[in-house]
């Protein structure tokens, strides 16, 4: 089966025509089961947004497989079936090009990628996670608080999370702090997000979503979570020395469970919350301080829940 | 010396003479033969594709285990910046201008740039940041640490308080860079504007000269805004304004649109030029004409426009309100268009062809597989609600890795083995050569495949130590980078041993159609010197039966007797 010239004679279009076809269905039918598969990629769905975001994710990787494997697969047919033999110096067809063909796959992902850019506006607008930002003035005595803006939907919060090199801090509306973020079940939870420092982001993977916090800035954020359990919380924008330990966890209970904690917690006295890149600069500076220069880690807050670092959690 | 054969006035010449003694002293000079300029970018960047690979494979040393445990976090934080920094700036930008260098005069018959000065001070100029750059490891503090983006505040907190810092010489060094890719612009659009040989229009140029063209005006068009986000960025470092710095009333969000208006364009400027090479490379090794020439060539310039537009879809998650994520959501998805239009009109060269799998064209062939896979996985990160959960996260490390090395690096070493015959006068091996591309193949799939299902799990870039649910795909990817760093051994030992002892190069060695073709391996100095021939035909007239020139065969003697 060396390269043959299907354009001569009338009879092998037809056998090239069924080729295509049954290639496009091979490769449609192994898309979709990848595409079914993809879910199995993303941690455990956890908050309202994550079947949206799944959903498109999914579509992507469908499409994305069936042009990835329709391409290569075509690669792979040429290289093995139009090499030239050993001592073959001679040329390919001299095509030119095909003015129709050419518009055809202008116009083809065009339409794809509109449609997915549909899709994707679509999905950001319900999402809608994400409120207004306000600036405040850090040194003329302003504070996150008082520019805050409340999700005028919420049904819990404004839960402050405050974020430092390298810790996180959560308030809740009757003043109980703590190193983990309990959150109950079902309700749209607002956050007013900010920073002491640096620039952080807020990412819970189960909850799909992510946001950085500004710092000189107060953004209001939403998210409603819908699956009970543990989750991990973790700084995703690059904040300096100890940003790979700038993490904790989500716990997603429910309102009655959250209720109770909220009001035991009330009652816990306040001691240092979760800081392990504390522990990691002393071990460094007791090492003798090697190592290339870093900011001190900020102290560890005052929290009535300091967490429990070493639980398991789901995602 | 013992040379006698030589006039004396030969040997003083700035360009290296075929055969004369000392030809390599030559290379250590501010010469300005372009092809001297060419090699030595080439030379220079490879060396520092070893110091970027070298840093490289301590991070994934690093990163093979969850803890960190091999360095200490801010020596990794270190590391992975000035890896970063150093494959970006010293390695990407240069060889491509090596490339430039090489292959725009030759192609479109010129006898050397239009400023061969500037172009030779461009040129010095980036030994000149290397050394700056490296000399930031031996500072007080450490080099910068803040990631190849380095937004402030982070990258302004400054620790220790010594003026000359890391981040100081970093800035320094990337200002630099910017006033050399400028240079360097400028001489590269001028000479393909002004200097084409008779008969050459703008529709029978090389793609390669086209996507060089479109990258260049990239270049000229965006680099000022990120030098003068690097300028207000080392005022706030050094001199304490507050640009960027939100105590004083700055934005640090200001930073990054300074910063990704050139640098999401920047990948364009690396990666069409390596369509380029693709076009060039595919039209050969299938002895079939370019699928679709005019589409493919005007293709780059609808990137180049539509690459100006899109940068924000860097900060989706930077608090971007929903208007300005729609917008930028729409022109990324459109950028997928024109590069599928390059895309299909490779797959349609390649149909019906006559496919030699010599080494560039398996470089070919595996960057073009490797790079539909980043191009869909960047078109994911174009719509706004994938990106926000994968976004800073490895599946977008896994992304660029597939397009910067598994695309434009492969492409610039199919490039490298493709022309290294003609400027060097001398055939490579090929066999070693297949060696290089099946561990490369092999290594960087191991390396960068598994890092994207990291990364849609949730484990966030530039991190030094990460949750054990992550660690069997970092092993993975650390064992395949390994062989990345193996695969370099091979490659070295096929360029010095054959530049040093191979068989001499005949003039046309792929049966390749195209100016540069037509000249001796190596070509002279002033390359068709004052017998510049007329082209007649469009490029890639395979099969064809034209003549690409008026009086080809005289073209083709004189190189062979040359």
């Amino acid at each position: 089966m060396t390269s043959t010239t299907p354009r001569p004679s009338g009879g092998l279009p037809v056998r090239l025509l069924l080729i295509v076809l049954a290639a496009t269905l091979l490769d449609a039918l192994a898309s979709l089961q990848i595409a079914r598969a993809s879910l199995g990629w993303l941690p455990v769905p956890a908050s309202t947004a994550a079947p949206y975001v799944d959903q498109l994710f999914q579509l992507e990787v469908g499409i994305g497989a069936f042009i990835f494997l329709g391409c290569s697969g075509f690669v792979l047919w040429a290289v093995l079936f139009n090499r030239a033999e050993k001592y073959d110096e001679s040329d390919g067809l001299p095509i030119e090009g095909n003015t129709k063909l050419e518009i055809t796959w202008t116009l083809i992902p065009f339409v794809i990628v509109m449609v997915l850019a549909y899709q994707a506006i679509h999905v950001s607008e319900t999402l809608s996670a994400l409120g207004p930002k306000a600036k405040y003035d850090l040194e003329g005595g302003s504070n996150p608080v008082s520019v805050e803006q409340l999700d005028p939907i919420r049904n819990y919060g404004p839960i402050q999370v405050i974020s430092r090199q390298w810790n996180w801090e959560f308030i809740y509306p009757n003043g109980v702090r703590s190193s983990e973020l309990h959150l109950p079940i079902d309700q749209r939870a607002n956050f007013q997000l900010s920073s002491e420092d640096v620039i952080h982001g807020f990412y819970v993977p189960a909850f799909r979503l992510k946001q950085d916090i500004i710092p000189g800035s107060v953004i209001s954020y939403s998210i409603t979570p819908t699956r009970e359990g543990r989750y991990r919380l973790r700084d995703s924008q690059f904040s300096g020395a100890y940003f790979s330990q700038n993490q904790t966890d989500v716990v997603v209970q429910s309102q009655e469970a959250f209720a109770a904690w909220l009001e035991q917690a009330a009652r816990n006295p306040l001691v240092p919350g979760l800081s392990p890149a504390t522990q990691l600069y002393q071990d460094r500076l007791s090492k003798g301080d090697k190592g290339w220069a870093t900011v001190k880690p900020a102290p560890p807050p005052l929290v009535n829940d300091p967490g429990i670092p070493d639980a398991p959690h789901e995602a | 010396m013992t040379s006698t054969n030589y006039d004396p006035r030969v040997l003083k010449a700035l360009h290296p003479v075929p055969g004369a003694p000392d030809n390599w002293k030559r290379f250590f000079t501010f010469n300005t033969d372009a092809k001297v300029i060419g090699i030595q970018y080439i030379a220079l960047a490879l060396f520092f594709l070893l110091v970027g690979g070298l840093l490289a494979m301590v991070m994934r040393g690093e990163l093979i285990t969850p803890p960190a445990d091999l360095v200490d976090p801010t020596v990794y934080n270190g590391l992975y910046t000035m890896h970063g920094t150093v494959m970006l700036f010293l390695f990407l930008f240069p060889i491509l201008n090596g490339f430039n260098n090489l292959l725009i005069p030759t192609m479109i018959g010129a006898p050397d740039m239009a400023f061969p000065k500037v172009n030779a001070a461009a040129f010095w100029i980036v030994p000149v940041f290397g050394v700056v750059l490296l000399a930031s490891f031996f500072v007080p503090g450490g080099p910068a640490s803040a990631g190849w983006w380095s937004y402030p505040p982070v990258s302004i907190q400054n620790p220790l308080g010594h003026f000359i810092n890391g981040e100081f010489l970093w800035i320094l060094a990337v200002a630099l860079s910017g006033v050399s890719s400028i240079m360097g612009a400028v001489n590269f659009v001028t000479t393909i504007i002004r200097m084409r040989a008779p008969g050459m229009g703008f529709f029978r140029m090389p793609v390669f000269v086209w996507t060089a063209w479109a990258a260049q005006t990239l270049q000229l068009i965006g680099l000022p805004a990120l030098t003068g986000g690097a300028i207000m960025l080392l005022f706030d470092l050094s001199f304490g304004t507050s640009f960027f710095r939100p105590e004083g009333g700055g934005d640090p969000v200001l930073y990054q649109h300074f910063f990704w208006f050139y640098s999401h364009p920047a990948v364009y400027v690396m990666v069409l030029p390596v369509f380029g090479i693709f076009s060039e490379l595919i039209t050969v090794y299938s002895r079939k004409p370019l699928f679709g020439y005019k589409f493919v060539a005007l293709a780059s310039f609808v990137i180049t426009f539509l690459g100006l537009i899109v940068w924000v879809h860097h900060m989706f998650y930077s608090g971007t309100p929903q208007w300005m994520r729609n917008i930028f959501i729409v022109t990324t998805m459109l950028i997928a268009v024109p590069t599928g239009v390059k895309v299909f009109a490779w797959l349609g060269t390649l149909w019906g062809g006559k496919i030699r799998l010599t080494t560039p064209m398996l470089f070919v062939l595996g960057g073009l597989v490797n790079f539909i896979l980043g191009g869909i996985t960047g078109i994911m990160l174009g719509t706004a609600p994938v990106d926000i959960h994968v976004g800073n996260t490895y599946f977008v490390v896994a992304h660029f890795h597939y397009v910067i090395f598994n695309t434009i690096g492969f492409g610039i070493f199919a490039g490298i083995y493709h022309w290294f015959p003609k400027f060097t006068g001398r055939m490579y091996y090929e066999g070693l050569g297949k060696v290089h591309f099946l561990l490369t193949f092999i290594g960087a799939t191991l390396n960068w495949l598994p890092l994207h299902w990291a990364g849609l799990y949730g484990m966030p870039r530039r991190v030094a130590s990460y949750d054990p649910e992550f660690a069997i795909w970092n092993v993975v990817a650390s064992i395949g980078a390994f062989m990345v760093g193996v695969a370099a051994i091979p490659f070295i030992l096929n360029i010095v041993s054959s530049w040093a002892r191979g068989a001499k190069a005949p003039p046309n060695p792929w049966n390749a159609i195209g100016l540069e073709w037509l000249l001796p391996s190596p070509p002279p100095a002033e390359n068709f010197e004052d017998d510049v021939p007329t082209v007649i035909s469009a490029p890639y007239g395979y099969g064809l039966g034209q003549p690409l020139v008026e009086d080809e065969e005289y073209y083709v003697r004189r190189a062979l007797e040359a």
